[in-house]
């Protein structure tokens, strides 16, 4: 211990001593780094940290720019996703109401063609009985005709008195056809 | 970094007593009889190697230069005394001027009286180095941010940022608060001022090699700043803590602790930064100085390999610690200078009680 410190103490080989302050290093310490904090303080430091809050702050408005744009977007993009599911759901219901529309008019158009057609039939049934009816009448009269003819024939042979003949067969064809 | 730490308690125990014992005129007869004693004990010192006298000579200032101990280029000196004034010329070993007489890389004055010496020795040459290397370098920095606006930093620029910023966010801003923007041209050039210095100091040839940060005489100057500065800056909490601190009965106590204090923070920051950056250098001379006691100063050449085979790996190892201890050192002088900086300018409420 006390011959480190006689070594810390002694000038042996440089009279600059260890731990004894050199004024002179001293002042010249004091004028060089004094100028240097003004020098660098003020050609340096000052324009730096001006730069570097500058940019910072750029950056920042920057982020928050792009952050409001995003939720924008995003805005848009909920807001056209409504606009999609409204126009869904308005599709939806005019397909369905189209469907109600077209279901009824189908069943219209059957009922009526059904109408038409009972109506069709009905008609034409009406009209064979008609036809059938006239048939059967011009059958009957032909076939009172043929036969009153077949009869004259025969009692023309049998019979001189004609007209009280045709009179007893008009009744009996009259009396066929009312049965 | 035990080693450090004991070289760091030996060192601070020596200033303590030194500050104790001795006064300026008794160190100056000491260097007269040790330089003399040196002169008639010089051929026996050939016998063996004495590691001391060349590690101080390595760590202490010098008006020489030396470039790998061949060429030595003399450093121009400016002394003035009070009986011949100033006095200037070229240093040069063994010259003799106007009653100066250069010995061993300083100047001693023949009739043993006092004058004060303002040469540019290779401390001060290095700290001009040093300051023309940081503005060079930060003007072609600032150059970049006019030209380069706005945009990412490129080259040098992408360098100095993330120290600048790390020092502006992490360093001034915690330390000194919301006012710390005035200080920060002051915490910047503490921090990078210093880091040059240390990095230099690194250097073993010519250019570096100046022990300027584990100099006295540039850490007091530093805490002297500092010290101006913390309490320039104090604001009337500050002096009311520590004029009239809180519990008044310990006022007696109390007010003599608190003035201390003013001193003790920069006399803290001196010690330090002077005891890390002295420790570290006479470690690696330390080790570098085993090759020549193992190698018996010259004269055997197996211990000489054996010393190196030692010696180099260790010094490696050490330097790659001394080059990280570089920046530790400026960041901490800058972070503690802001954090007394924040306690001085900080707007006492009642909870900073609770500090101390």
């Amino acid at each position: 211990m006390n011959t480190l410190l006689v070594v810390l103490l002694s000038e042996e080989a440089n009279p600059f001593s260890l731990i004894t302050p050199n004024p002179g290093l001293a002042i010249w310490a004091l004028i060089i780094f004094v100028a240097l904090i003004f020098i660098l303080g003020k050609f340096a430091f000052k324009p730096i940290a001006s730069a570097l809050k500058e940019r910072e702050m750029h950056i920042e408005e920057s982020l928050t720019q792009a952050e409001k744009a995003r939720a924008e977007m995003a805005a848009l993009v909920s807001k056209n996703e409504e606009l999609l599911n409204q126009a869904k759901e308005e599709r939806n219901q005019i397909l369905h109401d189209a469907r109600i529309v077209a279901e009824k008019m189908k069943n219209d158009i059957i009922e009526k063609a059904k109408s038409e057609a009972d109506k069709k039939v009905g008609d034409a049934i009406r009209e064979i009985e008609i036809q059938k009816k006239a048939a059967i009448v011009e059958v009957k009269n032909s076939v009172g005709a043929l036969a009153i003819e077949i009869a004259e024939k025969i009692v023309r042979k049998e019979l001189k008195n004609d007209t009280d003949h045709k009179a007893f067969v008009d009744a009996l064809v009259k009396e066929s056809n009312l049965n | 970094m035990f080693t450090a730490y004991i070289k760091r308690i030996i060192l601070f125990s020596g200033i303590v007593l030194s500050s104790l014992a001795v006064s300026a005129e008794e160190t100056e007869t000491a260097v007269a009889t040790t330089t003399e004693e040196a002169h008639t004990e010089a051929p026996k010192a050939d016998e063996k190697f004495n590691p001391t006298p060349m590690i101080l000579h390595h760590i202490a200032d010098s008006h020489e230069w030396d470039i790998l101990e061949m060429a030595h280029i003399g450093l121009p000196c400016i002394l003035y005394s009070a009986e011949s004034g100033i006095t200037t010329f070229q240093y040069e070993d063994g010259k003799e001027v106007n009653g100066y007489t250069c010995e061993h890389g300083g100047i001693v004055r023949e009739d043993h009286a006092g004058f004060i010496d303002f040469s540019i020795t290779k401390n001060v040459a290095t700290m001009l180095l040093a300051a023309f290397i940081l503005i060079v370098v930060f003007t072609s920095v600032t150059k970049a941010y006019t030209t380069n606006k706005g945009k990412a930093p490129k080259g040098l620029q992408s360098l100095i940022e993330p120290m600048v910023v790390f020092i502006r966010d992490d360093v001034a801003k915690p330390g000194i608060g919301p006012k710390y923007e005035k200080y920060l041209p002051y915490i910047m050039t503490i921090f990078f001022f210093i880091l040059v210095l240390n990095l230099l100091g690194l250097i073993p040839v010519f250019p570096g090699g100046a022990n300027v940060t584990g100099n006295i005489a540039f850490t007091l100057v530093m805490a002297f700043v500092a010290m101006l500065v913390i309490n320039f800056s104090g604001n009337k909490g500050y002096w009311k803590h520590i004029l009239l601190p809180q519990p008044y009965f310990l006022w007696p106590i109390m007010f003599p602790v608190e003035l201390l204090g003013i001193f003790t923070k920069p006399i803290a920051l001196m010690i330090r930064l002077f005891a890390n950056m002295v420790a570290g250098h006479i470690i690696v001379l330390s080790l570098i100085c085993l090759i020549f006691v193992f190698g018996n100063a010259g004269k055997s050449v197996g211990g000489s390999i054996a010393g190196s085979a030692i010696a180099i790996p260790f010094t490696l190892f050490i330097s790659c610690i001394e080059v990280l201890v570089a920046f530790i050192q400026a960041f901490i002088f800058s972070m503690l200078t802001s954090v007394f900086i924040g306690m001085a300018v900080e707007e006492h409420g009642h909870g900073e009680e609770a500090h101390h």
